[in-house]
């Protein structure tokens, strides 16, 4: 079990597909200028990610290694092509606001790195979870951005919700102050650029605190002693 | 202004960095209050308005970053940041205009780089460049120089207009019939102009002009001018960096002009236009963000007149001294790597 939950660390804190590996930027930084937008390609990505984990890691014995990259790349390409068809048939509005992004998801680093890295090593059932994990690390990096620029962008959360999840979620839209004049700088790439960088640093902070912290509680029992040589 | 009686031997000692800012401050003041003269009372409380953020945020940062909080606030180089925030913005712009601009100054672009001298980029026309993107409609409405304008707020009135904080008292000057006192700047009337097919000559007809350079424009220059002449007096710059400026500007503008002066102004159209003389003086020179040798700040300087030229003949911006400054400062490294004076002893053969 302890494998599983070191996995849930890696993909949601650790080893965040966001914010430390830094991978599928580009997608990352263009579509999340609302909270709808953010969920919707983050959701879509979760989705390809798990995909192409089990399937990665269904073949994973049966393909000589020299052309596994191109099979994955065939088998990502399957699965995002699925992904943006079902959007486009079930979630019209949001196929048309996330764009090119979508089947861009292709490109993403996040699924290509996890098939190579990770799935091609293990078994359907860790592969499968660790792709939930790692999508719901960049969901919620996308999220957080998304939900920081819609609110100084807007003022605003959750704008445009009922092309995701239909009529019903048009009631989710919350105001929270009215703007005749839209802070662009937050809706244009700078602003998630400036986000982005805010959103690392404070992750570095917390990271930072929650060491001094571990070594404060393991540091007080050591008894500091004179060595010529190095131990470990 | 310190004035100290020193007896001999007269030996200079260098200046503290808080008294040079609070010279250039003195040395800006005869182009603010020109400024204000032309333009209204709006100016004057927006940079009070801008010092105070600034002083706030610094402060705030500062303790965020446990630093003491005094010394940073003593040297004067947030308030001449704010001062030069303040006279960029429109002078009627809504406050939370100028405290985004300012915060964004001195936490983003300043503090987190890791404060005075550490800065990649100018502070003051890095927030420029934000506002004017983030809020065109409000950073390119500027008033009309008094002196055309058929009624310009009072001093409590242009207070209330700013403290509004929003466009829409404008808006209804203008629908009761007042004639509205804000209008496009003149480098903007004749870019919009221009691009209608007018040719010069006509646009400079426009009560925007006062037949060869912008109404109220050439004194707001000509006192940067002076105040500028006066910091290089009191050796608080050098000449390098205002030179390469003003001398890169005036031969662009003058080749465009000779080539084809129908849609072409006159160099002193650009030297006496918009920012020229407060860019090339008080902006350009900020010695952390320029180049360091002195072949390399007239390089630098060159740069930015070279910008300014070509992103305000062709460019889609009014005017172009924040653009020009922000991209020059990204050579100044460069610049400094590449142009290393020469170390005495060393280097040139000796025939």
């Amino acid at each position: 079990m302890s494998q599983y939950r070191e996995i849930a660390v890696q993909g949601l804190w650790k080893n965040n597909p966001g914010l430390v590996q830094l991978l599928g930027l580009c997608p990352l930084l263009a579509v999340t200028a609302t909270v709808t937008n953010a969920i919707g390609l983050g959701v879509a990505t979760m989705a390809v990610l798990i995909g192409s984990n089990v399937l990665v890691s269904l073949i994973r014995d049966y393909v000589p290694k020299e052309i596994r990259i191109a099979v994955f790349v065939m088998i990502i390409a399957a699965l995002v092509t699925v992904v943006q068809l079902a959007i486009n048939a079930y979630a019209y509005g949001l196929y048309l606001s996330l764009g090119i992004f979508l089947p861009l998801i292709v490109t993403n680093c996040v699924i290509i790195g996890r098939a190579e890295a990770f799935a091609s090593r293990n078994n359907v059932a860790k592969a499968a979870f660790d792709g939930f994990m790692m999508g719901l690390g960049f969901t919620l990096v996308l999220l957080v951005l998304g939900a920081m620029r819609e609110i100084l962008g807007q003022g605003t959360l959750f704008d445009g919700a009922d092309q995701l999840l239909g009529a019903w979620a048009a009631g989710l839209r919350i105001e929270l102050w009215h703007t005749d004049t839209s802070f662009l700088l937050a809706m244009l790439p700078p602003g998630a650029f400036l986000g982005m960088g805010l959103l690392i640093a404070l992750k570095n902070v917390i990271d930072k605190k929650l060491e001094s912290k571990q070594q404060q509680t393991q540091a007080a029992p050591v008894v500091e002693r004179a060595r010529i040589t190095k131990v470990n | 202004m310190a004035l100290n009686i020193a007896s001999s031997p007269h030996m200079s000692k260098p200046l503290r960095t808080s008294t040079v800012m609070q010279r250039v401050l003195l040395c800006a003041l005869p182009g603010l209050a020109v400024q204000i003269a032309f333009f209204g009372w709006g100016t004057l409380f927006q940079v009070l308005l801008a010092m105070l953020t600034a002083l706030i945020s610094e402060s705030a940062i500062m303790k965020l970053r446990a630093r003491p909080v005094a010394s940073a606030l003593s040297d004067n180089s947030a308030l001449l940041t704010a001062l030069l925030i303040g006279v960029a913005v429109p002078p009627l712009a809504p406050w939370w205009l100028t405290v985004i601009g300012t915060a964004f100054a001195i936490i983003i672009v300043k503090q987190l780089y890791g404060g005075l001298g550490n800065n990649l980029f100018n502070p003051a026309m890095a927030a420029y460049v934000v506002l004017l993107i983030a809020f065109p409609v409000q950073m390119t409405s500027w008033v009309a120089p008094i002196s055309i304008a058929e009624h310009s707020p009072q001093l409590l009135e242009s207070l209330r207009i700013i403290l509004a904080g929003t466009q829409i008292s404008v808006a209804d000057t203008f629908q009761q019939g007042i004639d509205g006192f804000t209008m496009a700047t003149p480098l903007d009337t004749l870019r919009t102009d221009l691009s209608q097919g007018h040719v010069i000559s006509d646009i400079l007809q426009k009560s925007a002009f006062n037949g060869v350079v912008g109404a109220g424009w050439f004194w707001v220059n000509l006192a940067y001018l002076f105040g500028g002449l006066l910091m290089l007096k009191m050796r608080l710059i050098r000449w390098h960096i205002s030179a390469g400026v003003l001398g890169a500007l005036s031969i662009c503008a003058a080749i465009g002009w000779m080539w084809e002066p129908a849609t072409h102004v006159s160099p002193l159209m650009h030297l006496f236009s918009g920012a020229t003389m407060l860019g090339a003086f008080f902006i350009a020179t900020d010695p952390v963000t320029a180049a360091t040798s002195n072949k390399g700040r007239v390089i630098f300087g060159a740069i930015i007149g070279l910008l300014v030229y070509l992103i305000r003949s062709y460019g889609g911006y009014p005017d172009a001294f924040a653009f020009a400054v922000l991209l020059a400062n990204l050579t100044a490294p460069l610049l400094d790597y590449y142009i290393k004076p020469r170390t005495y002893g060393h280097g040139r053969a000796s025939s």
